[in-house]
């Protein structure tokens, strides 16, 4: 729910300052996912076309982050990966080889 | 608490079928730390085997990780029982487990092709379902160091996930 709000955040301090929101095309962010002890924390995001999402691996195994039929990022141990929606939808997403490790990415336009 | 202890170390003696020498009491930490090693080894040997023989690309990935996995928290235990300054202590639950799976590891000897696959992960499902029990009710419950049981608790979440992808390898090979 924090990437939720996270993600509003930026369009709402954007109205604040008044700046020319739709003139001026959002920037693209980072959005942050944590796997600690083989779950996906947030385990529900949501993003927008261009956003990158990084997930941080802090367990000692190897993960990988697997949109089925579509994308795969590989996470080694203790490290991290990257990867920027280019397509909007709703996607599930799990570990391969953990496959209780479940995720979602809601991707807006 | 006795009872469950009695039925839960009777559920596991009935599965591993061997002797069942800790009966109704409750395993210490350094015999913990010994059981828990030991089913990790016994996995690492299977898949080892499964690498070796099966041409199945699903089998092999799946024994690739399970020999990454727990090579990895047998190293994490390892670590814990250094710091801690405990030395694993064998037991009757380890002989046990290691007799049991030695006897499974030459029956899987003389099988090739898809009856070894069908019989290595229907194994595997067995395999985790038995050690994620164990660890449920008598392992986890009975360890009384707070570090051996989150290390415990990590392992029984990484089993169940590697029990759903026995399953799901199993599905597939029908």
């Amino acid at each position: 729910m924090n990437a939720a709000t996270n993600a509003v955040r930026p369009a709402f301090l954007a109205l604040l300052l008044g700046t020319a929101a739709i003139a001026v095309p959002a920037q693209a962010e980072t959005i942050e996912v944590t796997i600690d002890r083989l779950a996906y924390a947030p385990a529900a995001i949501e993003a927008k076309v261009g956003d990158e999402v990084e997930w941080i691996n802090k367990d000692a195994l190897v993960h990988t982050a697997t949109v089925t039929g579509g994308a795969e990022v590989l996470l080694p141990a203790k490290k991290s990966g990257r990867l920027r929606l280019q397509e909007p939808g709703s996607f599930d997403y799990i570990c391969r080889y953990h496959p209780n490790m479940k995720g979602h990415i809601t991707v807006r336009p | 608490m006795t009872i469950r202890l009695t039925t839960a170390a009777a559920a596991i003696a009935l599965l591993i079928g061997g002797n069942w020498a800790l009966a109704a009491d409750k395993p210490t930490d350094p015999q913990i730390a010994h059981i828990a090693y030991t089913a990790g080894v016994i996995d690492i040997e299977a898949a080892k085997q499964a690498i070796a023989t099966s041409k199945n690309k699903a089998v092999v990935e799946f024994a690739e990780s399970m020999v990454r996995d727990h090579e990895s928290v047998n190293k994490q235990a390892l670590d814990l029982v250094k710091k801690l300054n405990v030395t694993p202590e064998d037991n009757g639950t380890s002989k046990a487990l290691s007799q049991a799976a030695e006897t499974k590891r030459s029956e899987l000897a003389k099988l090739t092709g898809a009856d070894f696959d069908k019989a290595y992960v229907e194994n595997e499902v067995a395999y985790h379902k038995q050690v994620n029990g164990a660890l449920e009710t008598l392992l986890i419950p009975s360890a009384q160091n707070a570090e051996l049981k989150s290390l415990l608790e990590t392992g029984l979440k990484l089993f169940q996930g590697h029990q759903q992808h026995a399953e799901h390898i199993a599905t597939e090979l029908k």
